[in-house]
């Protein structure tokens, strides 16, 4: 169901960015695409920071932007997750979080002061000043200072750009349990894939100013068009399955993908059961005609030929497989095609290296 | 030993004090619309504002003593409502003083809300805080040194001003004889005794209020504004 409609414009010397879309009101959205493409620029029209935007937001039938006349930020109730996390360096922590609580007292809400600094882990913080937090903690602040003004839409703006791989780490399973726990539709500004196919449910592709794909996570980066937002190399699937198994002495993960096919990857730290989704890049998965003997990867998947695309005036080519009820995408040479004479309906075996999953893997649901 | 004359030092203190009290109801918004404003308007209210820097004092004294004249607009219709004149009287001097004071107390307060910027105010409205409220509950205090600069500058300009009260106040013992019009009048009869008290205890104060201007914004652990 769309919960916000946009049909927006906004002109800048040399760039202008026009977006028609209907956001969900529920779960997360990633607003994707390579820096400068108007991704963050949406965001701050949402919230109503961009006062040249011209067009029409609607909320519902609450309308937001009308022509040129808009409703104050104030009034909209989006909450809004800054990169640079603006936390007020002139009050502490609870200081913080006591003003957005503050100010959506009389508000229904479904959780409370002690839910959010539960969830986020801030009762140690409390007492801190804001600037004396590491980047990781005043994230974390910043996003339960955001949910504690009881928003109707949490808006987030590259909350982890200004991170390293380790402090990411830490704070994504935070991000990915937003939604859910707290029942807040989040629109989730990024250009890096990775958190999109961790923490979203929808992609909404932006390109130069426009939307160019929009749609489920698995679809969308599926789709080939997409590949000049995400680039060629970097194409690929995104596979969903349950952890089954842990090898603690091997530090091995198995992942049930459902139709009895099954992933051997990287220690992921979840328990058993916990649902989680890999991003496999299509250049990391190979194919065999037969299953082969005596080599080191560990993941072959009995799997079916779809689809088969060329690419003209290059080596390669990519082939679409159905894995069960998934799929998955193999970048290969056009001349292994030929002497392996891949063609659509032919039952092939998938090989991907252990070592091509993504570092960090998360749980869905 | 001579005794201070104690009663043009708290004649200054007040008409200090009340123009300092008076900026700050008067500057803050206008300081604050100078921050935020993109009017074009901008420049000339700015120059406007920064008109009491350049000007000498009896230029600024000469045209109010012209404006206050019970023959005047102004002058005559403040005749007609309070039976006073605002020449020669504590009351004029006091709106003397807060055009003379004017870019003492917004200059700071315009450079200290410039400082704070657009960022904080966004996140307290995606807080649900009105603009009203968002000043109160964070440009303020962000702006905290301003406001300290502001009105420790404003306080001591007027203290010191001695041209524009001599042209709009005269010299009258209780209404408008100030601490720099005593000094002056004490070298006139060449009682350098009694001017180098005042002109020691002025020395003194302006002293310590700068001291402790600097000293307090070394300690505060406020980020934003004048630094």
């Amino acid at each position: 169901m769309t919960a916000l409609s946009v049909d927006i414009r906004v002109d800048f010397p040399g760039f202008a960015l026009e977006v028609v879309h209907g956001f969900e009101g529920q779960g997360l959205t990633a607003l994707f695409g390579p820096s400068g493409c108007g991704k963050s620029t949406l965001l701050r029209v949402i919230a109503g920071f961009e006062t040249s935007a011209r067009g029409r937001l609607a909320y519902g039938d609450e309308v937001w932007l009308n022509g040129r006349r808009g409703l104050a930020p104030h009034r909209r109730g989006v909450g809004y997750v800054f990169q640079d996390t603006r936390l007020f360096p002139h009050l502490s922590v609870r200081g913080n979080l006591d003003y957005a609580d503050k100010r959506a007292a009389d508000l229904p809400a479904r959780y409370g002061f002690d839910d959010v600094v539960k969830a986020l882990d801030l009762g140690p913080l409390f007492g801190r000043g804001a600037t004396t937090l590491s980047g990781g903690e005043r994230q974390r602040v910043a996003m339960g200072r955001a949910l504690l003004s009881r928003p109707r839409l949490l808006l987030m703006d590259e909350p982890l750009a200004a991170l390293d791989t380790r402090r990411k780490g830490e704070i994504l399973p935070y991000i990915a349990r937003l939604p859910g726990v707290f029942g807040v539709p989040v629109i989730y500004v990024t250009h890096a894939i990775e958190e999109v196919t961790q923490l979203a449910d929808r992609i909404v592709a932006l390109e130069a100013g426009r939307v160019v794909a929009a749609g489920g996570v698995a679809e969308t980066l599926e789709r080939l068009d997409l590949a000049g937002v995400q680039g060629r190399f970097e194409a690929g699937a995104v596979l969903a399955g349950y952890v089954v198994a842990q090898d603690v002495d091997m530090h091995l993960t198995r992942v049930d993908l459902g139709g009895g096919l099954a992933l051997e990857v990287p220690e992921i730290r979840l328990p058993v059961g916990e649902a989680v989704r890999l991003r496999v890049r299509a250049r990391d998965v190979a194919l065999a005609l037969a299953r082969p003997a005596g080599v080191s990867i560990r993941n072959m998947l009995e799997a079916e030929v779809l689809r088969v695309e060329v690419e003209a005036e290059t080596a390669y080519a990519e082939v679409l497989l159905a894995l069960g009820g998934q799929h998955l995408r193999a970048r290969v040479t056009r001349a292994a095609l030929r002497d392996l004479e891949v063609v659509p309906g032919q039952k092939l075996v998938a090989m991907i290296k252990a070592a091509a999953f993504d570092r960090q893997a998360l749980p869905r649901g | 030993m001579v005794a201070p004359d104690l009663g043009p030092l708290w004649l200054t203190a007040q008409l200090a004090g009340m123009t300092t009290l008076l900026l700050l109801l008067l500057g803050t918004p206008l300081a604050w619309w100078l921050a935020q404003t993109r009017a074009r308007i901008k420049p000339v209210v700015e120059a406007v504002t920064a008109l009491p820097l350049v000007l000498p004092p009896t230029v600024l004294g000469f045209y109010m003593l012209v404006l206050f004249s019970p023959t005047a607009a102004l002058g005559g219709l403040w005749l007609k409502v309070t039976g006073t004149t605002l020449t020669f009287s504590f009351v004029g001097l006091v709106v003397a003083s807060v055009l003379y004071s004017l870019p003492f107390m917004v200059q700071p307060l315009q450079s200290a809300f410039e400082a704070v910027g657009r960022g904080p105010l966004e996140a307290a409205a995606s807080l649900r805080a009105g603009p009203l409220d968002a000043f109160f509950s964070v440009a303020s205090p962000l702006a905290l040194r301003g406001y300290l600069t502001a009105v420790v500058l404003t306080f001591a300009h007027t203290v010191g001003e001695f041209g524009v009260v001599l042209m709009v106040g005269g010299n009258i013992p209780g209404q408008t004889r100030v601490v720099s019009i005593q000094i002056y009048e004490h070298v006139e009869t060449i009682d350098y005794a009694a001017a180098h008290m005042l002109a020691a205890i002025l020395l003194l104060f302006s002293f310590v209020v700068l001291l402790a201007v600097y000293v307090l914004n070394r300690r505060f652990p406020i980020h934003a504004g004048v630094r």
